[in-house]
């Protein structure tokens, strides 16, 4: 569905990604995990069209999408969830979720059938319903992450990219948040990739995984897999760690 | 929104009937520019209050409506019902072709830019002599006239500037409630996210800086037709600065507050005319109180005002 071809992503001088390729298959769920600058970010504002890629070519569904401007990439189906959320803090609940939708009002379609979307992510996400005419900025971390996810899944996405969902929030709510990841892609069969720095959590919910590190792809495989790798285990997950003296 | 047509359809009767309080005194004549000038400021406030973009040239295009108009109906004898559109599409145009380059600046850049380009049109008035009459301005400007009557007491251009103030509020008042005004407000908080969500920041910021100079440019043809002379004097740094002053102390993001804002700054000055010397001094001050006791302009501070002189008074009844 979605495939990324030796792309190269400079910011000024600095080189973020060093020939990365990645691909997604349809209904997949897959995630990226790293270290902080390893690139996750880069790679979904690449796919978003937010940074443009220098070099390389992005496919989407066998079409190349590499040069188009950020509102045909969401046009096209694919929604990003940004890091740290971005929600409209001044705006409330429902405009939010309205403003996810920006592009589907503006090619005229029916205002019922945005309505009903928006039901379904108050059917998803109760708690929004509840504060749907709440600002934005006053709701709790958890409530603007799932805000922000819920904007995203206004434009009806067919791939949905979720940079650090988990960034900041109580495990309880975590825990929530991955649930209803996974409710997407059975009903509605989305397709998601997932930047986390979580990694166990990650990797647990996903089909497979990039492992990267300083822009490059350095280990890739079935997350059950990654989960047992030595090198993941002990860089990502925590476990078998050395002391700094033992190396 | 029912409720915002209410309050529209209070606020035109509102207008409607005020003539009939004033009798057609000298007052009328200051209203007409409280219509004008509330034009100008709900213009700049789509651009500084919803789509947080800040201009210091607002005066120019003002100025390039009026001039625009002036010399098309006195020098070339156009009919100022063509002259007034040609302007405003020239002047929207005109906005739209500059914004390109100098709305990719933030903050600061694009106050600066936006000063000079103020400061050029106001140049280009005053040097263009042949054309503008320069410093001494230009006259002989013709009156707006419909079916055999001709907008030439104040009355008359009370009620010929207010119906073009409503029709622009009530126009502003839908695009703040739509996809667009949304989409403004998203742009104003965080460009990435619009972006993200997909909304062409960069095209909407061109967008609305073209409306809003369109706006202005009929609101300055509007002021040459009323009072058929005009010079540069009126259009220079300081009005743009009046104008911002308006929009801030009207409440940034409020269609009505803009009213306030250049209702209060445009009134203000009369009043405080009996202080002879001292007008610009009490002037100052109450600015300065009003942006510290009502940091969100009158549109917000009036009613929060009330209600805490309502409470207090509850208050001091249980004492």
């Amino acid at each position: 569905m979605l495939r990324l071809k030796n792309i190269n992503t400079y910011y000024g001088k600095v080189h973020a990604l060093k020939n990365v390729s990645l691909h997604l298959g349809e209904g997949e769920i897959v995630t990226l995990i790293g270290a902080n600058g390893a690139g996750k970010t880069t790679i979904l504002n690449t796919i978003s069209a937010v940074t443009p890629a220098s070099g390389g070519e992005v496919l989407f569904r066998r079409e190349p999408v590499t040069a188009l401007q950020p509102d045909k990439i969401v046009q096209l189906g694919i929604s990003q969830v940004p890091e740290g959320r971005q929600v409209f803090k001044p705006l409330s609940v429902e405009d939010n979720l309205e403003l996810g939708a920006y592009l589907r009002y503006r090619a005229r379609e029916s205002k019922s059938d945005i309505r009903r979307d928006m039901e379904q992510i108050f059917a998803l996400f109760p708690r929004l319903e509840e504060r749907r005419k709440q600002l934005a900025g006053t709701m709790s971390g958890g409530e603007q992450q799932m805000l922000a996810i819920g904007r995203a899944l206004m434009a009806n996405p067919k791939l949905l990219l979720l940079d650090e969902p988990s960034m900041g929030l109580a495990p309880l709510v975590v825990q929530e948040i991955f649930r209803v990841l996974e409710r997407l892609r059975q009903e509605h069969g989305t397709t998601i990739l997932l930047v986390e720095q979580n990694a166990k959590a990650a990797l647990k919910l996903a089909d497979r995984g990039y492992v990267l590190e300083t822009g490059k792809v350095i280990l890739e495989g079935a997350a059950d897999e990654l989960m047992e790798n030595a090198e993941v285990k002990r860089a990502y997950l925590g476990k078998d760690k050395k002391e700094i003296w033992e190396r | 929104m029912k409720r915002e047509l209410l309050k529209f359809l209070a606020f035109t009767v509102f207008v409607l009937l005020l003539p009939l309080y004033f009798q057609g005194g000298y007052l009328m004549n200051v209203l007409v520019f409280v219509g004008i000038n509330t034009m100008l400021a709900i213009a700049l406030n789509l651009l500084l209050g919803y789509a947080g973009q800040i201009s210091l040239g607002h005066a120019g295009f003002f100025g390039l409506g009026a001039y625009l108009s002036g010399i098309l109906t006195a020098t070339y004898g156009w009919n100022p019902w063509l002259a007034m559109p040609t302007a405003a599409i020239v002047v929207g145009g005109l906005a739209g072709l500059i914004g390109f380059p100098i709305l990719k600046l933030k903050g600061h850049y694009l106050a600066m830019a936006t000063l000079g380009l103020g400061i050029i049109i106001y140049i280009v008035f005053n040097e263009t002599v042949d054309l503008t009459g320069g410093p001494s301005g230009l006259s002989g400007i013709p009156n707006l006239a419909v079916a055999g009557v001709t907008f030439d007491s104040d009355v008359k251009n009370y009620y010929l500037i207010w119906g073009f103030t409503l029709a622009v509020i009530l126009f502003s008042l839908n695009l703040a409630n739509s996809r667009v005004g949304r989409a403004l407000r998203a742009v104003h908080d965080s460009e990435v996210a619009a972006r993200v969500v997909g909304v062409n920041a960069r095209i909407l910021k061109v967008q609305i800086f073209a409306l809003s100079a369109l706006l202005s440019s009929l609101a300055g043809s509007l002021y040459a037709h009323t009072m058929t002379f005009i010079s540069p004097a009126s259009f220079g740094f300081n009005f743009s600065v009046e104008l911002l002053t308006m929009v801030v102390i009207g409440g940034l993001g409020s269609v009505y507050g803009s009213f306030l804002g250049a209702a209060l700054l445009t009134l203000l000055p009369e009043f405080l005319r009996a202080a002879h010397d001292y007008d610009i001094i009490i002037y100052g001050a109450l600015l300065m109180l009003m942006v510290m006791f009502m940091p969100g302009g009158l549109v917000r501070g009036i009613p929060d005002l009330f209600r805490k002189v309502f409470k207090k008074g509850g208050g001091d009844s249980h004492a």
